[in-house]
Parts: structure tokens; sequence; C-alpha cells
């Protein structure tokens, strides 16, 4: 599975979707994942990858790690995985 | 000052899932406590317990749930469901603001502590799940029931070791009787029996290995339990007006503190929490007929609650009963004194009193009726509920039938 496929599917979990209603476009909020289930979806992202996620939730938005859109999401992901590779 | 009404009652133990199977057990004489079944058991030199068994977390609440609900705050939930059913009480408006929730626990998330240090400390990880705090704190219990059932006013936690629902109970019965509150949902919870727990206890070397067997000369110590109690006090003129049926009366609340020693109990200090009780009730003490008692089956224990209850009640002490159901659904600590109350309960309502099972050797300290073994019809207008934490802190509750 891509890093692409295994972050929908953790964001779909999180968000009780299914993974075809989640799209690259979407943003948390259209999914309606609360602040909660976003500090919950990163730490999914962290077990999965094995990677530790810049994350502060405090100040969502003054972190490198984007999660302004699943697409961003994505990308800072692969970025994470590749670092650590 | 207002009057307070029992308008309803929930609990999950190891007698049952809810009051009608507890009160059957109750009844039965039954004993819940069995061997203990979760991981490293076998590292542990005690192996019985009071557990909930055959329990499914998923029956009762969704993953997001699960996932914020350590075993103390589920088996609250599921309590306090059952006692506001049972209330008929729905909480909007003005009653949601005027309402509240006070409730017991010794060691809120345990289970959440074990689980989490297991991983960092034994296997090593570095990341623990983000909900790990909001599912531990003592006071989860409390906010979820509020936020279940829309209560606004007054909610907190009170941790007084074993004496912690009584300690809630009280301050719940205070606040409806001033008219600070029309209902508040109280008693408690307790979930201790993981690894760590039992570890913990293990070391203060008070517990038995086989039975608990309260008052018998050849008990040899308490047996931990697990569940929750939580009933619905309300305000005597608001249930009456509804035509809410009311399960009994509490009429009197003392606490008070040895100031003598960390662990061993004071008669002194118990004798003034069960003396204040009556006073604050303004009931005599021959019209007591039940004492549900503190009864953890220790030597300690078990012979200062008797010599209190003595010197309180000088002879009439030889004429009402007193029994510990301990001895059934074991030691819940900080929500023992919630199931207990429902023995007082059915005491009052049903007339029917819960025994002291286990109960195989008469002991000259504790020559007090503890109706041994086998539960006995009788009628009781009016009882007490005992409890004497660890730290000498003491809180006794006074029923009256309704």
């Amino acid at each position: 599975m891509s890093v692409q496929d295994q972050v929908i599917q953790i964001i779909a979990d999180q968000a009780l979707l299914d993974v075809s209603d989640v799209t690259m476009q979407s943003t948390l909020d259209d999914l309606g994942i609360d602040s909660m289930g976003v500090v919950e979806s990163i730490f999914a992202i962290e077990e999965t990858f094995d990677i530790q996620v810049p994350f502060n939730a405090n100040e969502p938005t003054a972190s490198d790690f984007d999660i302004s859109s699943v697409a961003a999401i994505v990308a800072a992901v692969e970025k994470l995985v590749a670092q650590k590779g | 000052m207002q009057r307070v009404a029992i308008t309803g009652a929930g609990t999950v133990n190891a007698l049952g899932a809810n009051v009608p199977e507890t009160l059957q057990a109750f009844q039965d004489g039954r004993c819940g406590i069995g061997p203990l079944s979760f991981r490293d058991v076998d590292r542990l030199s005690i192996k019985i317990g009071g557990q909930v068994v055959g329990y499914d977390e998923a029956a009762h609440f969704n993953r997001q749930q699960i996932s914020l609900y350590d075993r103390f705050t589920q088996f609250t939930l599921l309590a306090a469901r059952e006692a506001v059913a049972q209330s008929g009480l729905a909480f909007t408006g003005d009653l949601a603001v005027q309402s509240g929730a006070i409730l017991g626990t010794a060691a809120g998330g345990m289970n959440t502590w074990d689980d989490n240090y297991k991983d960092v400390y034994e296997g090593g990880k570095n990341r623990v799940h983000p909900f790990v705090v909001p599912k531990l704190m003592n006071n989860a219990a409390a906010s979820h029931v509020s936020m279940e059932h829309n209560l606004k006013g007054p909610t907190f936690t009170v941790s007084t070791a074993c004496a912690s629902s009584n300690h809630a109970m009280g301050l719940a019965f205070q606040m409806i009787r001033s008219g600070a509150s029309k209902a508040m949902l109280t008693g408690g919870s307790e979930a201790m029996l993981t690894f760590g727990g039992i570890k913990a206890w293990e070391g203060l070397r008070v517990m038995s290995k086989d039975a608990c067997r309260p008052f018998s000369a050849n008990r040899n110590g308490m047996v931990q339990g697990e569940g929750a109690g939580v009933f619905v006090f309300e305000d005597w003129d608001h249930a009456k007006a509804r035509g809410a049926d009311i399960l009994a009366e509490v009429v009197g609340f003392a606490m008070s503190s040895d100031a003598s020693d960390i662990v061993m109990p004071s008669k002194q200090g118990a004798a003034r929490a069960i003396a204040g009780a009556l006073n604050d009730a303004g009931m005599d003490a021959s019209e007591i007929g039940y004492i549900n008692a503190h009864g953890t089956g220790t030597a300690a224990n078990d012979k200062t609650e008797c010599a209190a209850v003595a010197d309180v009640f000088g002879s009439h002490a030889d004429q009402l009963m007193i029994s510990s159901t301990k001895s059934m659904h074991g030691h819940l600590i900080g929500g023992t004194g919630a199931v207990e109350l429902l023995a007082c309960i059915m005491a009052l309502r049903d007339g029917i009193v819960a025994p002291t099972i286990g109960y195989e050797e008469e002991d000259a300290e504790c020559a007090l009726d503890v109706v041994p073994n086998v539960a006995r019809s009788a009628n009781i207008s009016a009882a007490l509920s005992n409890a004497f934490a660890f730290g000498g802190l003491n809180a006794v509750l006074a029923l009256r039938a309704a």
C-alpha cells in the first residue's frame, strides 16, 4: 500500500467514512475530524510509519506539518518517510 | 432544609450487570469472587477478585468512546444510564442547570496507567495514545456522566480511598438538602483489577488468597472487586410532584478523620462518624435496624468496626443486624459504598437483609448479628452504611424507608 493509500485509510478510519469518501482535496474539517481527531490521526500516522510528526495542537499552523488538506498531509508524510529512509 | 429522595439506582459489579441481578445475588447469598483473569496474573500471589466477567465494552460503546473511556468510566456510565432511566428524569432547561454529578473513585483510570506504563517501560515504546490523560484522570467518569446526561451544575470527583463513594454521596445529599441542587447523580466506581493494581495491594499483605470472610474468626484478609454504583438523589418535593417512585430517603451523613494512622483504623473515629450520622438525621440509635458494614474481612477493620458499633449503640447493638456484602462482590475501594448502598435500599424497600457470606467461625470480638450466610426477612425502617478508609477518613450515611 502506498503512503497515500495508508494515510487515506487512517483518515477514513478516524472520520468513520469509507476510503472512497476521502478525496485528496478534502480538508479535515470537511470530513468532520475535530481537534481531538487530528491528534489521534497524527498518533496513528506516527505508529504506522514509525516517524515523529512535528505538530503542536496549540499552534496547528505553525509547524512544518501541513494539515490543510488530505493532499498536504500525504505530502508531509511522504517527506518524513523519505527523510527517515 | 429540603428532604432527599433516591429515585434511581444503577450498578455493574461482579454480582450482576444491573440492580435487579445484584439484589437477587444478595438474596441468594451468591459469591461473585473468583479467579482473576488479566495479563500477567500468573506473576501475582493474589489470584482472586470480584471481577466483572463476560463484559464486552463494544456492546455498549462505539470505537471513539472506547478510545476515551477507561474501564472505570465505562462502568460508571452504564450504572448512570440505569439510574437515570429508573428515575425517569430528563435533564433539560432549569433542571439541567440545577443538577450535577459527584462521584467517588480511588484510582481512576488504573487500567490506562497500567497499560501505558507497560508499553513505555517494559515495551520500550516512545509514544502513547493521545487520550491517555483524559482517559486516566480521576474526574473522567464524572465529566462523561455530565456530558451524557446534560448535567450542567456542580460536578466533581471525590477521592478518599475506600470511603470515596460515601463521601461523594454524602456531599450530593448535602447539596440537595441545602437547596443548592435539585438532583445529583452520585456514587462511585473502581477498576483496579490489573497487574499493577493487585501487585500494589499485595505489598500491604492484607489480601486473602482464598475468600473474603468478614467477621468470621478464620478470616484472612480482603478481596478486591470492581464495578460501579450510581444513584439519582433528588429533592423530595420535586420527586413527589412528578410522582416518582422513591426508593428510600437519605436522612443523615457524617464524616470524621481519625487523625491517627495512615492505615490502622480507629474505633473513636469510626464511632464519631456513626454517631454523627444519627445526630445529623435527628434519629435515635434504637431506630436503626440494619447497618451495611465496611466489613473488609481484615482483622483490623472488623474488630474496630464492631467495637465502634457497640460503643455507639450500647445494648441496641445486639438488636440490629450488620452485614458485609464485600463477602460477595469484593471490596470495590472507591466504588464500594455505592454498591453497598443497594443492600441498604433492599433492606428498607424489600424487607430483605443481605447476608455476610463465607461466615464460618464466631469471633468474640465481632459478637454482633452479622446475618451469617443466609439473607433474612425483616421489617427495617432505618439503616446506616459505613465506610472507613485508609488514611483514617470515615463517612457514614443514614437512610429511612420511603
